[in-house]
């Protein structure tokens, strides 16, 4: 029978992707995949022809007996046909480092993975040995892709001199942030490229312990990482010898519950030890005392799922590529009101113009884009003026914003920007931990000042309050919810001031 | 459709007992707890305080610190809808007020018949394909008006 791949990616499923494998089951050998994040094109259906893939998209479960008869088990014509998917415009202009195999393996079949090029690099960790894998790593000038952008290598080598009888790595999959899907993605649909990850991170710091801290939002990305690490300990890559080398190292994974700020890696180390998910001051860092005390590696999903490639192709291979101080790719996510939204991994340095208009195509509204909020809720939202700005740490933040995790999400020009700060302070008050004053209390009151601003009540001197009170916010909070959330407030003030003054004008006429 | 079991006080001392020696217990246990009876009941609280050497303050300051546990079982479907800024991006708002409206519910709110209870999220990871929800944990995309009462409809 011919094989034929259907994702089964979440936001395929959410398009009907299982409606159409049920509607071609019996008619073909159904594999399921990843998505390879096309998602205007969701659900991407894959027909393994003599001369390679073809896809088909988007394909409904009505599309499917049509399609049967047409011949599309052979590839034929059609109007859903796409070609091959490796030749799709949206994928020739990307650099596939971290997501090389999803959308195109069964996630859920090591042996897929190792025929697409799996586990070389943990191999060549165990010839390496711990000093020359971190080496490897912070030549490559990998940085965290959780939105700190702090150097992997440098957190790995703090962590390896630490002293401790017990050591752990902590993944961050925790991916709260509006507008991001990666760590989604490649939970779902490549989680082996993550468990050897995590496994080359432990051989590196001398770690037997690894956990996963999933969100509870994620129920399907949950179900594959936990049948992934089923598959991973019977094949012998995690357990009391991964692979054979002598070095024990198993990963669990646990749940979160829906609280944003978990996030954050202190309080999700609180949250793992059975606690309320409240930050931590820093230091000592987590490096030093991390999960119940000990030396830990805290790393988002994607930095983890950097390492394979950094240490299959070398630190050269990976840094070659980049801008600035930001080497490597990342995975961008584009996502909101966007024509082509999707999973677009590149070397850092595209400008946001050519994120969203080149590559994303405009709204899906088809109106005029009129903000971009980079970076999930605690990002900046950026106007077209600002769209020259490179995707890359440092020059996000010379302009008062940040890349944060690679969420790019597009406004048309129906949004009210007064609206959205009020809702980045109310999600600020309704995500605090607590723990310190300037967020927990900032938050509840600058939801009152903005909707004194919008009511029309004494704006400019609430205006100057607002900003009086971002400042604290931004200096005084203890982690970066109450820190940032001064980004989203006061881009919104700064480059569209005019949505803040519409009552004010309206009733001074 | 969500099938619980009422709270008993066996099987939850049951529960609480199967995870008790994990490192970090209590997430898991009340995730595990929920999954049983749809909630974390309050009578459940004195008995994870005293198997975890907790007060039953801490526990209530753990349980209430998570917007994902219930004090109540939910109605016998399960709509989370996502409200974060990507879904807002395409009209997630206006969306929420139709479906408040139509169900006659607030947010965690179940309708009057048991049927559905409403519950926000802030972000399903589905922001390319919005707005979103989960409905019984099944993904829908690109919702409309039409289309969420569709769904709704096909389970109730």
């Amino acid at each position: 029978m011919t094989r034929v791949f259907v994702p089964r990616d979440a936001a395929a499923l959410a398009l009907g992707a299982d409606a159409v494998a049920a509607a071609l089951a019996g008619h073909a050998a159904i594999v399921r995949t990843g998505s390879r994040g096309l998602f205007w094109l969701e659900p991407m259906v894959e027909v393994e022809t003599p001369e390679g893939r073809i896809a088909y998209g988007p394909v409904s479960a009505r599309d499917v007996p049509e399609l049967l008869s047409s011949g599309m088990l052979q590839g034929a014509a059609h109007k859903l046909r796409l070609g091959k998917p490796e030749e799709l415009h949206f994928l020739v202009c990307q650099t596939r480092f971290t997501f090389a195999r999803c959308g195109i393996i069964d996630p859920l079949s090591l042996d897929d993975y190792r025929a697409q090029g799996g586990l070389k690099g943990l191999r060549r960790a165990l010839e390496f040995g711990p000093e020359r894998i971190v080496e490897e790593v912070t030549k490559s000038g990998l940085r965290g892709r959780g939105g700190a952008g702090f150097p992997t290598g440098i957190k790995w080598k703090t962590t390896a001199e630490a002293v401790g009888d017990q050591k752990y790595i902590v993944c961050n999959a925790d991916e709260g942030d509006s507008g991001t899907y990666a760590d989604r993605m490649l939970m779902e649909g490549d989680p082996f490229t993550l468990i050897e990850g995590m496994a080359i991170a432990a051989i590196a710091v001398g770690a037997t312990k690894g956990f996963v801290y999933t969100r509870s939002e994620y129920p399907h990305a949950i179900a594959t990482f936990d049948a992934a690490l089923a598959i991973a300990r019977r094949e012998g890559l995690l357990g009391g010898t991964v692979l054979g080398s002598g070095h024990a190292f198993d990963i669990e994974q646990r749940v979160g519950a829906g609280a944003y700020v978990c996030g954050e890696e202190t309080s999700l180390l609180d949250s793992l030890e059975g606690k309320r998910g409240q930050v931590r001051a820093k230091p000592p860092l987590p490096a030093h005392k991390g999960l119940f005390g000990k030396p830990t590696v805290v790393n988002n999903v994607i930095t983890l799922a950097s390492v394979p490639f950094v240490l299959t192709e070398g630190a050269a291979a990976y840094q070659s590529v980049g801008f600035g101080r930001s080497r490597g790719t990342m995975p961008i996510q584009l996502a909101g009101n966007l024509r082509y939204a999707g999973l677009f991994e590149a070397g850092f340095g595209l400008t946001l113009g050519e994120l969203v208009n080149d590559i994303g195509g405009g709204t899906r509204s088809g109106r005029p884009v009129r903000a971009v909020q980079v970076g999930g809720p605690l990002g900046a939202y950026f106007p077209p003026a600002l769209f020259d700005t490179k995707f890359d740490y440092e020059a996000f933040a010379a302009r008062d914003g940040l890349i944060g995790h690679g969420g790019v999400v597009v406004f048309d020009d129906t949004v009210d920007l007064a609206r959205q700060a009020r809702f980045a302070m109310e999600f600020c008050a309704a995500e605090s931990c607590g723990k310190c004053t300037p967020c927990r209390i900032g938050s509840v009151r600058g939801i009152e000042v903005i909707d004194r601003i919008m009511a029309g009540d004494r704006v400019e001197a609430n205006l100057e309050l607002l900003e009086d009170l971002c400042h604290t916010m931004k200096f005084g909070s203890l982690c970066a919810l109450g820190g940032f959330i001064p980004y989203p407030v006061m881009s919104a003030l700064t480059h569209f001031p005019e949505d803040f003054r519409a009552l004010h004008k309206a009733a001074a006429e | 459709m969500a099938d619980y079991e009422p709270w008993s006080e066996t099987h939850g001392a049951e529960i609480i007992a199967a995870h008790v020696n994990r490192d970090g217990a209590a997430m898991p246990m009340l995730h595990a707890l929920q999954a049983a009876f749809g909630c974390v009941p309050v009578a459940a609280i004195p008995m994870i305080a005293e198997a975890l050497n907790l007060t039953r303050a801490e526990v209530h300051g753990i349980v209430s610190f998570y917007h994902d546990f219930r004090a109540h079982p939910p109605g016998r479907h399960v709509l989370k809808l996502c409200r974060a800024e990507a879904c807002q991006s395409l009209g997630a708002d206006a969306l929420a007020a139709h479906l408040r409206q139509r169900l006659d519910v607030d947010w965690h709110g179940t309708t009057h018949d048991g049927a559905v209870t409403l519950e926000p999220v802030f972000c399903l990871g589905l922001c390319a394909v919005g707005p979103s929800a989960l409905l019984d944990g099944r993904p829908l995309g690109r919702l409309d008006p039409a289309r969420i009462e569709a769904e709704l409809d096909a389970v109730a």
